[in-house]
C-alpha cells in the first residue's frame, strides 16, 4: 500500500545545507572611500588555481585584483569593485561550483 | 502557482515571506547547475577531476573563455525562461521603489514623527491585509453606529479615544460598557500585542518596521529602529549587530539613544536585505518556518528553539571572515 501523496514533505528529514557546510566559498563586499568598493573571495576549493581564476577574472570583467595571503583563511582573491554577481556566475557556469556552496555576503 | 502569488506581496515593513525567499533561491540553483550541467558537459568532467591538477589548468583556460562567450546567452536564456527569476527581479524592484517612499517619508527629522510612524502604518498594514480582522472590525463598526449614534463613528475615532482613555473609557465614566465595544476592544488590544494570534489564527507574512537609515555626516550611517526591530524578532541587539557588521564588512557603534552607528554609506533598502537574510538564518524554524523562535546558546554553540512547532536546529556562529585591510592600515603594515 502506497500513499504517494504523503511524501510530498518530510518533516524528519535533514535541513538542506546540513552536509558539506565547512566548504562554502563565501564572496564578501567591502566598502571603500566613496563609492569604491572591494569584492573578496575566501574559501576557493583546493584544485581550483587562483591565480587562474584571478587572470581570467580581470580580463573578463575589466578589472584589476590581487591574491592576498591570509595565515588562516589561506588564498584570498580580491577583486576591484562589486564583482560578487559576475564572480558567482562564474564559478557556477564553468567551475562546477554548486550554488549552495556559495556564500554572496553584503548588501 | 500560490507561490508567486505570495512573492508578488513581498515587501520589507509589510510583508517578508520567508518561505518564498528560501524556496526561489534553491530553484534558481537548480536551474543554474541545469544550465552549466547542460551546456558544460565534457568541459565539466576536467574540472571534476581532483587528481589531474596539472592536466586541469590548459583545459580549463580554454573551457573558461568558451564559456565567458556561453555565459551571457545563458544568463538570458535563463531569466526568459525562469518566471520565478523575473518575478524576483520585479518585486525587487518594487520593493526599493517602496522603501524609498518610506525613507522620503521618514527623512524629515521629527522626533515626534519617528515615533508616532510605526504604529501607524503598522495599523494601515493591518487594514489592508487583514481583511478578516478588518471585516469583523467594520462588522462591528456598523453594529456600534446603530447601537448607539452618540459612540465615536470611525475606526480611527474610536482607536483615539481607546487610546487616550477618553470617552466610555475614561476612569470616571459610569456608563456601563457595551458587550460590542469591550468585543472591539479586545481585537485591537490582540492585533497590536498579538499581530499572529488575530486574523485566520496563523499570520503567513511576517512583519517587521522597516530599517530606518539615515546618514551621519559623509561617511556614517545610522540605523535608528535596530532595538524596535530586534523586540519583534526577540532578539538581542548584540546579535543583530554582530550580523549586520559581519555582513556588511564593517564596523560601528551604538550610540546613547540605542541607535546604531555604522561606519560607510548604507542605504535602507541595503540594510533591509541584511536583515531579511538575517531572518532567515537565525530567525525562521527550519521545519515550519515560523519565525517565532528564540535562540539559545548551549557550549559555545547557538541553537534556534522553535515556540511553534518545538523544532530545534543548530545555526553557525556569526563569523566575520576576510577583512581587506584598506586605506591606512595597509600602508601601515607594509
Amino acid at each position: 500500500m502506497s500513499l504517494d501523496n504523503l511524501k510530498s514533505f518530510d518533516p524528519f528529514a535533514e535541513t538542506d545545507g546540513g552536509d558539506d557546510k565547512k566548504d562554502y566559498i563565501h564572496i564578501r563586499i567591502q566598502q571603500r572611500n566613496g563609492r569604491k568598493t572591494l569584492t573578496t573571495i575566501q574559501g576557493l576549493p583546493k584544485e581550483i588555481d587562483p591565480k587562474r581564476v584571478l587572470k581570467f577574472a580581470k580580463k573578463e570583467f575589466a578589472t584589476n585584483g590581487s591574491i592576498v595571503e591570509d595565515t588562516e583563511l589561506g588564498e584570498i582573491i580580491q577583486l576591484q569593485g562589486d564583482q560578487r554577481q559576475k564572480i558567482s556566475d562564474l564559478m557556477m557556469n564553468s567551475m562546477g561550483i554548486k550554488k549552495s556552496n556559495i556564500k554572496i555576503h553584503g548588501f | 502557482m500560490s507561490e508567486e502569488e505570495q512573492k508578488k506581496s513581498v515587501a520589507f515593513g509589510e510583508t517578508t515571506d520567508l518561505e518564498n525567499g528560501e524556496k526561489v533561491e534553491t530553484s534558481e540553483g537548480n536551474t543554474a547547475e541545469g544550465h552549466s550541467v547542460a551546456e558544460n558537459g565534457d568541459a565539466e568532467a576536467s574540472t571534476f577531476d581532483p587528481s589531474a591538477v596539472k592536466k586541469k589548468k590548459k583545459p580549463k583556460k580554454e573551457k573558461e573563455s568558451e564559456n565567458g562567450e556561453e555565459a551571457p546567452k545563458e544568463n538570458g536564456d535563463g531569466e526568459a525562461f525562469d518566471p520565478k527569476l523575473l518575478k524576483k527581479k520585479k518585486s525587487k524592484k518594487a520593493k526599493a521603489e517602496e522603501g524609498e517612499v518610506g525613507a522620503e517619508g521618514d527623512g524629515e527629522f521629527d522626533p515626534t514623527k519617528l515615533t508616532k510612524k510605526p504604529k501607524k502604518t503598522t495599523k494601515k498594514k493591518a487594514a489592508g491585509d487583514d481583511d478578516d480582522f478588518q471585516k469583523r472590525l467594520e462588522e462591528l463598526g456598523l453594529e456600534d453606529k446603530k447601537d448607539e449614534p452618540a459612540a465615536p463613528q470611525t475606526q480611527e475615532e474610536f482607536e483615539a479615544e481607546l487610546a487616550q482613555g477618553g470617552g466610555v473609557w475614561a476612569q470616571d465614566n459610569a456608563t456601563p460598557f457595551k458587550y460590542s465595544q469591550l468585543l472591539k476592544r479586545f481585537y485591537i488590544n490582540l492585533y497590536e500585542d498579538h499581530p499572529e494570534l488575530s486574523g485566520d489564527g496563523r499570520l503567513k507574512n511576517y512583519k517587521i518596521p522597516p530599517p530606518q537609515v539615515a546618514r551621519e555626516g559623509n561617511k556614517k550611517s545610522i540605523f535608528a529602529n535596530l532595538p524596535e526591530i530586534a523586540k519583534k524578532m526577540k532578539r538581542n541587539p548584540e546579535h543583530i549587530i554582530q550580523f549586520i557588521f559581519a555582513e556588511l564588512g564593517t564596523n560601528g557603534s551604538v550610540d546613547g539613544a540605542g541607535r546604531l552607528v555604522i561606519k560607510g554609506r548604507f542605504q535602507q533598502k541595503q540594510l533591509e536585505s541584511v536583515l531579511r537574510r538575517y531572518i532567515v538564518e537565525y530567525l525562521t524554524c527550519g521545519t515550519c518556518k515560523s519565525p517565532n523562535t528564540t535562540l539559545m546558546k548551549e557550549n559555545r554553540l547557538f541553537f534556534v528553539n522553535c515556540n511553534i512547532c518545538g523544532s530545534r536546529k543548530s545555526v553557525s556562529a556569526i563569523k566575520t571572515g576576510f577583512q581587506a585591510a584598506l586605506g591606512k592600515r595597509k600602508k601601515m603594515q607594509a
